[in-house]
């Protein structure tokens, strides 16, 4: 129950995280996804692009264990796993920061990264207490580890920014150890200095060597955080790049077909 | 990187939080203030008219404190209830159905156990028994997905008709001399229910403000997506909730029984609104997610206070509902406006 918050993961930099082998997923008749392969190697960003429809959700939702794949491997440092919930996911290092944030407004920044296995202590030696101190503490240096200053740790989080907030979800997933971290539009609902904001927070989580897959619309962020990109269309894999050879110009022709 | 490598996103933000944390400080305090504004316009109307002292008063402080007693207990599991997104109206009808059970048990077991353990079993098993509506209102919000407010409207129902059918149509007297002390009795001035009740509401402060589940509690009336997939078991925290809410009106039926040394199925009929104004009053948001018992606590005498003081200053008793109807307004429109104030951001 108490994490090591450590600045480092313990894959070395480079190395395959995650790995999607084959992955196909039928609902019914419709096929969602059909024989994707990718990796993530640890220190690595890698976007995936699609139009609505294309798979992309489909995809994170086998990685994070909210489907089960209709066939495929999915294995993490090298080894077959196969999650039964998002839970299990969350346990063994995959963590999904949702579009809506998934954050207790009411609560402080602690609280929230706390939520569910809140610390506790006994006051007078008996009487069992939430461990406001070590919440703090933990907001703190987690925070300070995304390079993201505050003051307020006393405050609830309704009162920050967007990009703050973002802060917040991705701090939850980085205190508790995280490897793989799947960003579904992180920077969608964000004012422009925000979204810099949260390119620059994706780079932090790069330098720390996790893997991150980064979901978005926007081709701009893609090339600003990325180093490659997969581009799904109809539930297939439609190309993959290094954003290094690649142009927008070709991405979207990859993404729309032609 | 450093932080100034985005000079403009931080110290903004830090800058306005300022401000905005000491209003809303001041804003969470406003029951306190009503309260005082209160007590200090009755101590001036009462020096002018009559010459004399309302707050310094014994007799007055205590009557205060035994007026509170009842809507105070019912108030702070409202509490947890409106702070989850809920509402418990069934409430006032479960206190009665408890007064009932309370003195109908204790009049049995008197004769067997004698009038100590037949008043402390009687009030146990009265206050197991407020947990059973208690527990059908949590499973049919939590399982069957029934929204709080017509599910406990139902329970309302139910339990005023089950309260009025053992009571036969009419008030049950108990006797028991020990239940007649304790409802009426004073320990060194302070009468026995008023030191129950506030041991009580210090223990729900401490479950609200210092457990688990009680940040849960909060979790869940602001976003309970969010506490789903912190991975928090919603359901049995929801059942948890209304069987302790109905254990509050147990309670309150029990100290009720014991001060009329009577039980009454309607004993908490005009309650469940003064409980709803407590907790509204007192700073909590009928959207879920904000609130303190101290809050409450406040807001309930803030009632108390407007009932007995307009007595004690010889106005007509009904300027009472026009009172505390407007203390909640006021009340409400604070708490708009602050809801504005702190949550502009997100909605622009």
């Amino acid at each position: 129950m108490s994490p090591p918050n450590t600045p480092m993961v313990n894959t070395p930099m480079g190395e395959t995280l995650l790995e999607v082998r084959h992955l196909s997923k039928n609902f019914g008749p419709v096929q969602a996804l059909s024989d994707l392969s990718m990796k993530v190697h640890a220190g690595e960003v890698v976007a995936l692009a699609g139009d609505n429809g294309a798979g992309k959700t489909t995809l994170i939702k086998a990685i994070s264990g909210v489907y089960a794949p209709s066939s495929g491997e999915i294995l993490l440092k090298g080894k077959s796993v196969s999650f039964a919930s998002p839970q299990e996911a969350r346990d063994q290092g995959i963590e999904t920061i949702y579009q809506d944030l998934a954050l207790a407004d009411n609560l402080t920044i602690g609280a929230n990264i706390f939520l569910g296995r809140e610390p506790m202590r006994r006051a007078f030696g008996f009487l069992p207490v939430l461990d406001r101190a070590k919440m703090a503490e933990a907001a703190k240096s987690t925070m300070a580890l995304l390079d993201f200053h505050v003051s307020r740790l006393d405050a609830p989080v309704s009162n920050f920014s967007g990009g703050q907030r973002q802060a917040v979800a991705i701090g939850r997933a980085v205190y508790w150890n995280a490897q793989i971290l799947i960003m579904d539009e992180p920077t969608a609902a964000l004012g422009v200095p925000e979204q810099r904001k949260v390119i620059q927070l994706i780079h932090q989580l790069k330098a720390q060597g996790r893997g991150v897959i980064f979901i978005s619309h926007n081709l701009q962020d893609i090339f600003a955080v990325a180093d490659r990109i997969v581009v799904l269309r109809r539930g297939v894999q439609a190309g993959e790049r290094r954003i290094s050879d690649t142009t927008h110009d070709e991405v979207v022709k990859l993404m729309v077909g032609g | 990187m450093t932080q100034t490598s985005d000079p403009h996103v931080a110290p903004q933000a830090d800058h306005a939080d300022t401000a905005r944390t000491f209003l809303q400080r001041v804003a969470d305090l406003r029951a306190w203030l009503f309260l005082a504004f209160l007590i200090l316009g009755f101590e001036v109307w009462s020096r002018i008219s009559f010459g004399g002292t309302f707050l310094f008063n014994p007799f007055n402080i205590q009557s205060i404190a035994v007026f509170a007693v009842a809507p105070l207990l019912l108030a702070t599991g409202q509490t947890f209830v409106i702070i989850s997104g809920g509402i418990d109206l069934s409430m006032g009808f479960i206190m009665g159905l408890a007064a009932v059970v309370a003195a109908h048990v204790i009049n049995w077991a008197t004769p067997g156990m004698g009038f100590g353990m037949a008043v402390l079993f009687g009030g146990l098993v009265a206050v197991l028994v407020a947990a059973i509506p208690g527990m059908v209102n949590g499973m049919l919000v939590a399982f069957l997905k029934v929204p709080p407010f017509i599910g406990t409207l139902g329970m309302f129902g139910v339990a005023r008709g089950v309260a009025f059918l053992l009571a036969g149509g009419t008030t049950v007297p108990v006797k028991n001399e020990v239940f007649a002390a304790l409802g009426n009795g004073r320990f060194y001035g302070v009468p026995y229910i008023v030191i129950v009740t506030a041991i009580f509401v210090l223990i729900m402060h401490y479950l609200l403000s210092q457990t688990k589940f009680g940040q849960h509690n909060y979790a869940i009336g602001a976003n309970a997506q969010a506490a789903r997939r912190a991975g928090i078991n919603i359901k049995w925290h929801l059942l948890r909730l209304y069987i302790l809410s109905g254990m509050c009106a147990g309670l309150a039926g029990v100290l009720y029984a014991a001060r009329f040394t009577a039980g009454a199925a309607q004993a908490g009929e005009p309650l469940l609104l003064d409980s709803v104004a407590a907790v509204v009053i007192g700073g909590a948001s009928l959207f879920g997610g904000s609130g303190t018992i101290l809050g409450t606590v406040a807001g309930a005498l803030v009632i108390a206070v407007i009932q007995y003081g307009l007595v004690f200053i010889n106005v007509a008793p009904f300027w009472q509902f026009i009172s505390v109807g407007v203390v909640i307004i006021i009340s409400v429109l604070i708490d708009q406006a602050q809801r504005r104030f702190s949550g502009g951001r997100q909605s622009e």
